[in-house]
């Protein structure tokens, strides 16, 4: 007996009380008429007989991991209790059906209290990821020291199998990681920035209706583009393309060069920045554009010493959102960065990311005590932490320069 | 008055750079779909190559039992070496004729097997077949291997490439509609592999994120939008929350997923029921913001009117302002769940990258899901993979495309509905 056929019992129960609770109260409304409708008696009867079983049974869940674990027959015990709880609520509220129960007004109490209830778990969800991030970097922590992992600058992660063995101490320094996630997110906003930028002053200053109406659905399908296949792509053309083009010039270029991740990333990150300078440059008082075209400026010159000094908040908070974006991007960086970490800002070497070291970590099998998943989690609590305090910013400023145009 | 034409010649330019930075983007746009789409077409149709085969039934039932049993166990391997033997009937010494055998796919001997189960009279006959051929012979075919580079820098040497060229003289190879790579699992060779597995894991993880998301960010926001008390504290904190879980990277959801469902409460790893609670999660933030931003635009007149009539306030909700706004609830919900879709990251974590070639039946059978099979695929160096990665992303996009334009179509209603 498992749970699917408990909860379809249930509900079919359910069913049956919805009608019998209507049935009680059209023959109470032959007398004289009701506080609530028919249908609400019907409704409270049910909700409250399977709330009752159902709150029952997730109690019982939780435990039975803990408690009841031998009884092989609780499943059916489950079964029996949960039913009998239902009937006697429903005997319960049965009786209490008369012509002033407010059946109503107890539902409507319910469904407010249901619509707040889901409204707490995007609350549960952040609590969530803080604790289990935190909860397992504390054990990364206590085996090896903060400052060890925020500053050395040696990472290897490979524990050993024996005690004497050659470099026997697995290596946890973060640092190359980190320049290695710098480094690709500031090449892909070499690419985002400028394009995206410039696109979107273009569309809403100089293109025509029309061509805004073609053009801006199509850079947006760029947004919509999954990213493993921006992986993909960077994978079997972007890659390939750089590292010959180094070869006509004499350069040594790695297959996986942070340049050709940081390219891609800046591809998809494109539509991102100009959707939000777009919405930013809109956001500019036409007085302010009028008064300098009317002094005799350029468009251009307006652009650039009036809406872009007025949107500049604005704009850096777009910068921001964006590169929060592209420290946190996974796929791109697992198929077309480095796996092993290198200190180094050279854009044509290989480097690792945090991400792709996240990945490394725990994909396949993994012994959950070792320091080395637990490393992963320290650097998902860097993860979540930077891109936390960079939307923080970046939604603080972007706020506040909406309110002072408003 | 003297620098007015450098001032326009910098206003030319400038305009210019905008002109330069949107071709750019639409090129790159274009190149991604056109290089996906030159690598992958191919492989919409597989190399199939004709055998006649003999069914004998000295080694497929010798005692004439007629029992699918016995039958099962007997060498199917034998009746496609025989054919093809009998084929090339030139082809001497041991080596070779292994070679000659390779050129058909491995998958041909479970081919004629499930033939001999659904057709048991065969037994005894000669029926011509198409089998499956290997990779590398449909990738020759496809024209995806050089004929005229020197035989040491092809896949496939002389003697293979002068069998292949008897078969195309004798029409006995042939190109079909790719039926495998809808209807299979993965695979090791690249011929037999198919979407189809990770597709149903998709589907299952997506049903699962919509019967989770889709409610629950429905009611947060009507709750929020309809219900919570202005100017609270409380309520400011969980704005702020749903705001930030929007941005939050999605592979820490992966570990949320990890640390909470598998090892907290001992779920089973690879599985489509966690990848579904993970993604949906993660697609929830988007969906209440879009969800509040749908019911704030329904004009406050309807609500009124209900109230004014003497409806409760649930009543007014549920019966007036939520089935305007619903159109645009489905959008932000299409949209959350095109997001899902295309997700790889937190499913890495939680295990639902695997080499499975069973198509999974239930919600708790190890299973991959699309964009994992085409991060899979893509690290496969061989050329057959290569084609199938493309075709899997092209099958991705399509289903993206499509959910895409529903979402603006409900757009379009409800815009106008409001209007």
């Amino acid at each position: 007996m498992n749970i699917t056929t408990i909860l379809i019992i249930i509900g079919l129960l359910g069913v049956s009380a919805y009608y019998t609770g209507i049935r009680k109260s059209l023959v109470l409304r032959e007398e004289r008429l009701l506080h609530s409708t028919p249908v609400y008696h019907g409704a409270i009867l049910a909700v409250n007989s399977s709330l009752a079983s159902i709150l029952f049974i997730i109690i019982w869940i939780f435990l039975e991991k803990n408690i009841f674990l031998e009884l092989s027959s609780s499943r059916y015990i489950l079964f029996i209790i949960s039913i009998l709880i239902f009937i006697l609520t429903a005997i319960i509220t049965f009786k209490k059906i008369k012509h002033e129960f407010k059946a109503r007004d107890k539902l409507e109490k319910i469904i407010e209290l249901f619509l707040l209830a889901c409204s707490t778990l995007a609350v549960l969800v952040t609590i969530g990821i803080v604790l289990s991030v935190i909860f397992e970097s504390n054990k990364f922590f206590s085996a090896v020291p903060i400052s060890d992992f925020l500053f050395g600058t040696h990472w290897s992660p490979q524990m050993p199998i024996r005690e004497d063995q050659v470099g026997s101490t697995g290596a946890f320094g973060a640092v190359p990681l980190f320049t290695g996630t710098f480094l690709i997110a500031f090449i892909a906003m070499c690419i985002a920035g400028p394009i995206g930028l410039m696109s979107a002053i273009y569309l809403s200053e100089y293109a025509s209706k029309k061509v805004r109406d073609i053009v801006k659905p199509l850079t947006e399908i760029l947004a919509g583009i999954p990213t493993v296949v921006y992986g993909f792509f960077a994978v079997i053309v972007v890659a390939p393309f750089i590292r010959n083009a180094g070869q006509h010039f004499g350069l040594e270029i790695a297959s996986e060069s942070a340049l050709a991740a940081g390219l891609v990333m800046g591809v998809m990150i494109i539509p991102f920045v100009s959707s939000i300078s777009d919405d930013v440059i809109n956001a500019v008082p036409q007085n302010l554009k009028n008064g300098s075209l009317g002094l005799g400026a350029t468009k251009s010159e307006t652009i650039k010493k009036v809406i872009i000094p007025a949107a500049l908040p604005g704009i850096i908070g777009g910068l921001l959102l964006a590169v929060s974006r592209a420290i946190g991007e996974t796929m791109i960086v697992v198929m077309a960065a480095g796996m092993s970490a290198n200190l180094t800002a050279n854009p044509f070497e290989a480097v690792t990311t945090v991400t792709v070291q996240i990945v490394v970590l725990l994909v396949g099998d993994q012994e959950f005590d070792s320091p080395k998943t637990m490393s992963a989690f320290a650097l998902g609590l860097v993860l979540f932490c930077v891109t936390l305090i960079l939307n923080y910013i970046a939604l603080h400023i972007v706020r506040k320069y909406r309110e002072q145009y408003e | 008055m003297n620098n007015l034409k450098s001032r326009l010649a910098k206003e030319k330019r400038f305009k210019l750079y905008g002109i330069a930075s949107i071709t750019l983007a639409l090129f790159l746009l274009s190149l991604l779909f056109v290089s996906i789409f030159s690598q992958g077409y191919t492989a919409f149709q597989e190399t199939k190559i004709q055998l006649n085969i003999n069914f004998s039934e000295e080694i497929l039932d010798p005692n004439k039992t007629k029992d699918w049993e016995i039958i099962k166990k007997s060498n199917f391997s034998l009746l496609v070496k025989n054919s093809v033997n009998e084929l090339f009937p030139n082809v001497s010494g041991r080596s070779n004729k292994r070679k000659l055998k390779k050129i058909i796919s491995s998958s041909a001997e479970y081919q004629l097997r499930d033939y001999v189960k659904n057709n048991i009279e065969v037994i005894g006959t000669n029926q011509k077949i198409w089998v499956l051929a290997d990779d590398d012979v449909d990738m020759l075919i496809k024209g995806h291997i050089n004929r005229i580079l020197p035989e040491d820098e092809r896949r496939i040497d002389n003697d293979e490439l002068k069998w292949i060229k008897f078969l195309e003289s004798k029409k006995l190879i042939k190109k079909f509609f790719n039926k495998t790579f809808f209807t299979s699992g993965d695979s090791s060779e690249s011929e037999q592999s198919g979407i189809l597995g990770a597709f149903i894991g998709s589907l299952f993880a997506l049903s699962i994120t919509l019967i989770l998301s889709f409610p629950i960010g429905i009611a947060t926001a009507i709750y929020l939008e309809e219900f919570a008390p202005k100017n609270n504290k409380l309520i400011d904190f969980v704005e702020v929350n749903i705001n930030n879980l929007a941005a939050v990277p999605s592979i820490i959801f992966g570990l949320l997923g990890l640390a909470i469902f598998l090892n907290f409460f001992g779920m089973p790893r690879s599985v489509p029921l966690v990848g579904g609670m993970v993604l949906s999660l993660m697609t929830l933030p988007t969906i209440i913001i879009s969800s509040r931003a749908a019911l704030k635009s329904v004009p406050p007149s309807i609500k009124e009117g209900a109230l004014g009539v003497g409806a409760s306030k649930i009543q007014a909700v549920f019966h007036h302002v939520v089935p305007v706004a619903l159109p645009g609830m489905m959008t932000g919900t299409i949209i959350g769940l095109a997001q899902a879709l295309g997700e790889s990251a937190p499913l890495l974590i939680i295990g639902m990258v695997a080499f499975i070639v069973d198509i999974p039946q239930t919600m708790t059978d190890p299973a991959t899901a699309l964009p994992i099979q085409i991060y899979l695929w893509a690290d496969t160096p061989e050329r057959g993979f290569v084609e199938r990665t493309s075709a899997a992303i092209m099958v991705l996009l399509v289903f993206l495309i499509f959910m895409n334009s529903a979402a603006i179509y409900l757009r379009k209603k409800f815009e106008k509905d409001i209007g």
